[in-house]
């Protein structure tokens, strides 16, 4: 067996929080059990509704978040035994919003450098000459490196996020919702170039998005995340064109494709909108979940293997 | 066919010596949908504006004329404007609390649009605001007049906020970008609620999005935007059938769309970026972008019709344009 290159054991993230009026702290739980692996040359996508976790998850494989349970490998060593230096050579993050992400009072070269800069052990002249080489590769004229993240475009700045996080050549870049601030034109252009640099460096990745279009293009295997869960994880092409899970198939219904004449879809879903601060007994789907019986709102459903992937709903039984 | 119920007729606005819309023109009919789309930045927010009325004090606006049920908008009073705003004519943002007032409470905000204009007892206006937010799908609407906005999620907000811009019975509806925050479950289901309002009150909408699929499913028309001018207007299965703008086309062939590209095949991309146009500019403003582009797309660009009610702005003619 090849060991995963991310492996996710079981991983729950909670917050207190004051919850306002009654100074009363209240438990966020962000991340619920979560189990997942991520194979070298593979890109996981990661998708589900604002607030369901995965940014939380993202930065807990980053390492910037220790998780409150549960561990996660990267590359068979445990993430939380790594140092900085080593976390830094082997994992990299790409966030979506290439405004707040870069600081704005240094230049795009001091930026793109600051990896390397905290290796410790990379002359200048090395150093100069792998951020030119970087930039070029990410499409960026080397001379852009003299400029301050406010004096680019959305997408430039895009670029100068994804030059930092590649010029340590690590092994996994975490994509937050990269593409999510920019226009459909630039979007395209920042997908296109990560499929180029996944391809040319080896990279695999953790990509994150709501956009279902988006995840259905890059990604080679899915996770459905819901109120902290993974509720359903597929290789691409059985995820989409095989919904197990009834939120699953909710969410695929409703994506509006550019194809006129179709209308706009009835997802079937109830009202009541997820909050993690009252995480619902049972299923944590049941209150939304147009298929519930009555006993999902007693019991929470198990992990069911399905094909290559899983999932957990009560009225799917394992195949 | 009758008469639009917003004729936009060669809008142009300015801010300082940025030209930022350039001889827009456009109509919406009654029971329709006309969906004005195009990345950010081309204008389509501020050509909103100037319907309504609203533009920043720093903004120029001239059109030929501007019709909203046949009556001239431009050069009307703000008095006058003021009366239809919120009344024959409503809007809804991005953002719903560009609307609300987070100090009041959702009822007495809904009730005073009511009494700000059709005057009556606040009990009427009340029950009304009530009704409405039923009609928008919202549950206990009742307890929910007594809420504040921030005790309700977005998607309740932006309910509240197309019941509150239908309290008057408005005949045009103008949302802009009223999803593009939202989760795509809740896209849906308000997508399907304005389409629902629309088949029930024959509503007017004008709706301004940057997203290809919401065009796709909802419009009846559709104007593509592009640096300030409607480079394409068409009748929606058309334009995605027979895209002719290459602008149009750049952007159709951006989206992934499952079964069209491959996973993994790169998507079509449109090089570099939206220029900034100022009052002199000349030519055609995507040339820096276009693969067709010739010496002469410098000079003056014509309006060039392919199709009934479908025309476009470009250098190239319909037959040489579809070959291309
Ligand atoms: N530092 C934090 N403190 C308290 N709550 C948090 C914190 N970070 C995230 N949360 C909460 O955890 C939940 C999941 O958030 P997040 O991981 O950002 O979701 P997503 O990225 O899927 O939108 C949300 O309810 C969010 O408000
Ligand atoms: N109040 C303002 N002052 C100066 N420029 C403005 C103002 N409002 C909008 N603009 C400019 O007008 C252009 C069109 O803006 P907008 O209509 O908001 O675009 P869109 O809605 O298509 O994204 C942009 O270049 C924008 O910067
Ligand atoms: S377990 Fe029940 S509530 Fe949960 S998804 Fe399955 S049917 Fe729906
Ligand atoms: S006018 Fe010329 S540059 Fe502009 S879209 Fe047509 S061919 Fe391209
Ligand atoms: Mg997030
Ligand atoms: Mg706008």
């Amino acid at each position: 067996m090849k060991t995963p290159l991310i492996e996710v054991r079981d991983v729950g993230q909670r917050f207190r929080v004051n919850s306002g009026l009654l100074e009363k702290k209240r438990q966020v739980v962000a991340v619920d059990g979560v189990s997942l692996k991520l194979m070298q040359g593979d890109v996981l996508g990661i998708v589900g509704e604002s607030g369901c976790g995965k940014s939380t998850l993202a930065r807990i494989i980053l390492g910037l978040l220790p998780p409150t349970t549960g561990d996660v490998l990267i590359d068979g060593q445990d993430l939380s035994k790594l140092d900085r230096k080593e976390r830094a050579r082997l994992v990299q993050p790409v966030f979506q919003d290439p405004f707040s992400s870069l600081n704005p009072r240094r230049l795009v070269r001091d930026i793109v450098a600051l990896p390397l800069h905290a290796q410790g052990d990379v002359t200048s002249a090395e150093m100069r000459k792998r951020v030119d080489t970087m930039l070029e590769r990410v499409g960026l004229d080397p001379a852009m490196g003299d400029r301050f993240p406010a004096q680019l475009s959305g997408g430039q700045r895009q670029r100068v996020a994804i030059a930092r996080a590649l010029v340590l050549r690590p092994r996994i870049v975490v994509c937050d919702e990269p593409t999510s601030a920019l226009d459909v034109s630039v979007q395209a252009q920042i997908l296109n170039l990560l499929a180029e640099l996944r391809r040319e460096f080896g990279l695999s990745y953790l990509f994150i998005s709501h956009n279902l279009a988006v995840i259905e293009h890059v990604a080679t295997e899915v996770a459905v995340m819901y109120l902290g869960r993974i509720v359903e994880r597929n290789d691409t092409a059985s995820l989409f064109h095989a919904p197990k899970h009834p939120y699953t198939k909710a969410l695929l219904a409703s994506v509006l494709t550019p194809e006129p004449g179709l209308g706009i879809p009835e997802t079937g879903l109830g009202d009541a909108m997820p909050d993690p601060a009252n995480v619902p007994p049972g299923c944590r789907f049941h209150p939304r979940c147009p298929v519930a019986i009555e006993r999902c709102g007693r019991e929470a459903p198990a992990i069911t293997r399905v094909g290559n992937g899983i999932t957990e709903c009560h009225l799917i039984t394992s195949m | 066919m009758t008469a639009p119920l917003l004729e936009i007729d060669r809008l142009d606005i300015g801010f300082g010596p940025l030209s930022a819309v350039r001889g827009a023109s456009l109509q919406v009919r009654r029971g329709e949908t006309h969906c004005l789309v195009g990345e950010s930045g081309c204008g389509k927010s501020v050509t909103a504006l100037a319907v309504m009325g609203l533009l920043a004090r720093n903004a120029t606006r001239n059109a030929v004329s501007m019709r909203f049920d046949g009556q001239e908008l431009m050069g009307l009073d703000e008095k006058a404007m003021s009366r239809l705003r919120g009344d024959r004519m409503a809007m809804i943002f991005q953002e719903p609390m560009t609307s609300l007032n987070p100090a009041y409470t959702v009822g007495s905000q809904m009730a005073e649009v009511m009494l700000r204009h059709r005057g009556g007892t606040r009990r009427a206006a009340l029950d009304r605001a009530a009704e409405l937010l039923a009609k928008v799908r919202i549950t206990s609407p009742g307890m929910r007049l007594g809420q504040y906005p921030h005790q309700l999620s977005g998607g309740l907000r932006q309910r509240v906020m197309i019941a509150m811009a239908l309290m008057c019975s408005p005949e045009l509806l103008i949302a802009d970008e009223p999803t593009t925050a939202l989760d795509v479950t809740v896209q849906a289901q308000i997508l399907r609620l304005l389409a629902d309002l629309q088949k029930d009150l024959g509503l007017a909408i004008l709706l301004i999005t940057h997203d290809l699929g919401v065009v796709a499913r909802t419009a009846h028309h559709v104007s593509v935007m592009y640096a300030g001018q409607v480079v394409e207007t068409a009748p929606v299965a058309d334009l995605f059938a027979n895209p002719m703008h290459p602008y149009t086309r750049g952007l159709l062939s951006c989206v992934p769309v499952p079964g069209k590209v491959r996973p993994g095949d790169p998507l079509g991309s449109i090089p570099g970026m939206v220029p900034r146009v100022e009052h002199a500019f000349a030519g055609c403003a995507f040339r820096q972008r276009c693969d067709l582009a010739r010496p002469d797309c410098a000079g003056t660009i014509p309006r060039r019709d392919f199709a009934p009610g479908h025309d476009y702005l470009c250098q190239i003619e319909p037959a040489a344009l579809v070959t291309a």
